[in-house]
C-alpha cells in the first residue's frame, strides 16, 4: 500500500459514511423549510450547528410551535452523548494546539468519531490530527452540500410537505431507533416514552417531550437493574 | 419566536459539549449513571416523538389502518428491525404510507 497523506485517508475512510448521511441532508434541507424556516436558517443550522439528530427534532419541533427553552433543553438532551466522544478522545489529544482541539471539536459528529477513534485506538498515531481534520471536513463539506440540495428541491416544489414530506421525519426516527429494540431495557425506554408523551401530548411548549423522554431514560435504567438482578439470580 | 436566536444558541450548546473535555475538561470526569443514562437518550427521545405522530397525526387518536402514519411508522420500524437497513425501511415504510394515504 503505498503511503496517502493522513488527512486524505481521513476524508477516505468517511466515504460510506457519506453515503448514508446523504438522503438525510436533503430530507432535513426539505422539511426545514416546510417547518416555517426560511432558507438561510436552514442552511445556518447545518453551518454552525452540524448535528443532524438534533436538526431534525429542532425541525419537529419548530413546526409544532415549541418554546425557545424547549429546543435549547432538547439539543441539550439530544447531543449530550458528544461530551462522551469529546472525553474518549481527549487523551490522544491533550497535547494538542488549543487552536486544534477547539477546531476539531466543532466538528465531532458520531460518524467522525467511529472513524478517528478507531484509527487512535488501532495505535496509528501519527498525523492523527490531519486524519481527524479529513474526516470532519469530508464530512462538514458533504452534510452542507446534501442540505442546499434539500432546500433547492423544497424551494421548487412548493407544498412539498402535503406530499407526505412530514411522515419522512418519523420515518427517518422509526428507521434509526427500530434496531436497537432488540436490546431489553432500550425497547422499555421507548416504551415508556412512547406512552408518555402520547398521553401528554396536549401539553404547551412541548413539554410532553421533555417529560417523556425523561420517563424513557429512568424506564431503560430500571429495566437494565432489574434484568441484571435477574442474572444474578440465576446464576 | 426568533428562529435566528434559536439556532445560535443551538449551535453554542452543541459546541460546548463537543468542547466540553476537548477544550475545557482536563479535570472533568463523568459519573457512571451519567454515563448508562446516555446510552438510553436516543432510544427515548425518537419514540417520544413518534408515537404521538403516529397514533395521533391530527391531535386525536386514531387507531385505524386506514391511519397512513400508523401503517407507514409499522413497516418502516418492522423492516429496520429485522433488516438493520436504515434507508430501505425509509423507502418502503413511506411506499406503505403513499399506499394507505392516495390508493385506499
Amino acid at each position: 500500500m503505498a503511503a496517502s497523506s493522513p488527512f486524505l485517508a481521513g476524508a477516505r475512510d468517511s466515504v460510506p459514511m457519506l453515503v448514508g448521511a446523504a438522503p438525510f441532508g436533503v430530507i432535513f434541507g426539505t422539511l426545514a423549510l416546510g417547518s416555517g424556516l426560511s432558507s438561510a436558517q436552514t442552511l445556518a443550522m447545518s453551518l454552525i450547528v452540524f448535528a443532524g439528530s438534533s436538526q431534525f427534532v429542532a425541525a419537529t419541533l419548530f413546526a409544532g410551535g415549541a418554546a425557545l427553552p424547549v429546543i435549547w433543553l432538547t439539543t441539550f438532551v439530544v447531543n449530550l452523548r458528544h461530551a462522551l466522544y469529546s472525553a474518549t478522545l481527549l487523551p490522544y489529544a491533550r497535547d494538542w494546539p488549543l487552536g486544534w482541539r477547539a477546531m476539531l471539536s466543532f466538528w465531532l459528529t458520531d460518524e467522525t468519531f467511529a472513524v478517528v477513534e478507531h484509527r487512535l485506538r488501532e495505535g496509528l498515531l501519527e498525523g492523527g490530527r490531519a486524519y481527524w481534520l479529513g474526516s470532519s471536513l469530508a464530512m462538514y463539506s458533504n452534510w452542507l452540500l446534501w442540505t442546499v440540495v434539500g432546500v433547492v428541491i423544497g424551494e421548487a416544489v412548493p407544498g412539498l410537505a402535503g406530499w407526505g414530506l412530514d411522515f419522512a421525519m418519523v420515518a427517518t426516527f422509526v428507521a434509526i431507533v427500530a434496531p436497537a429494540l432488540k436490546h431489553r431495557p432500550s425497547l422499555a425506554a421507548a416504551c415508556t416514552a412512547g406512552t408518555v408523551a402520547l398521553v401528554a401530548r396536549h401539553l404547551p411548549y412541548k413539554l410532553d417531550l421533555m417529560a417523556a423522554a425523561a420517563a424513557g431514560v429512568v424506564a431503560g435504567l430500571l429495566a437494565e437493574r432489574l434484568s441484571g438482578r435477574q442474572e444474578e439470580v440465576a446464576a | 419566536m426568533n428562529h435566528w436566536l434559536t439556532i445560535i444558541g443551538m449551535a453554542v450548546l452543541t459546541f460546548l459539549i463537543r468542547a466540553s473535555f476537548l477544550v475545557f475538561g482536563q479535570g472533568l470526569t463523568f459519573p457512571p449513571l451519567v454515563k448508562r443514562a446516555l446510552r438510553y437518550v436516543p432510544v427515548a427521545v425518537l419514540p417520544a416523538l413518534v408515537v404521538p405522530m403516529a397514533l395521533a397525526p391530527q391531535g386525536e387518536i386514531w387507531l385505524a389502518p386506514s391511519n397512513p402514519y400508523l401503517i407507514g411508522t409499522l413497516v418502516a420500524g418492522a423492516v429496520a428491525f429485522f433488516s438493520r437497513n436504515t434507508l430501505a425501511a425509509i423507502v418502503v415504510g413511506f411506499i406503505a404510507y403513499g399506499a394507505v394515504k392516495w390508493l385506499l
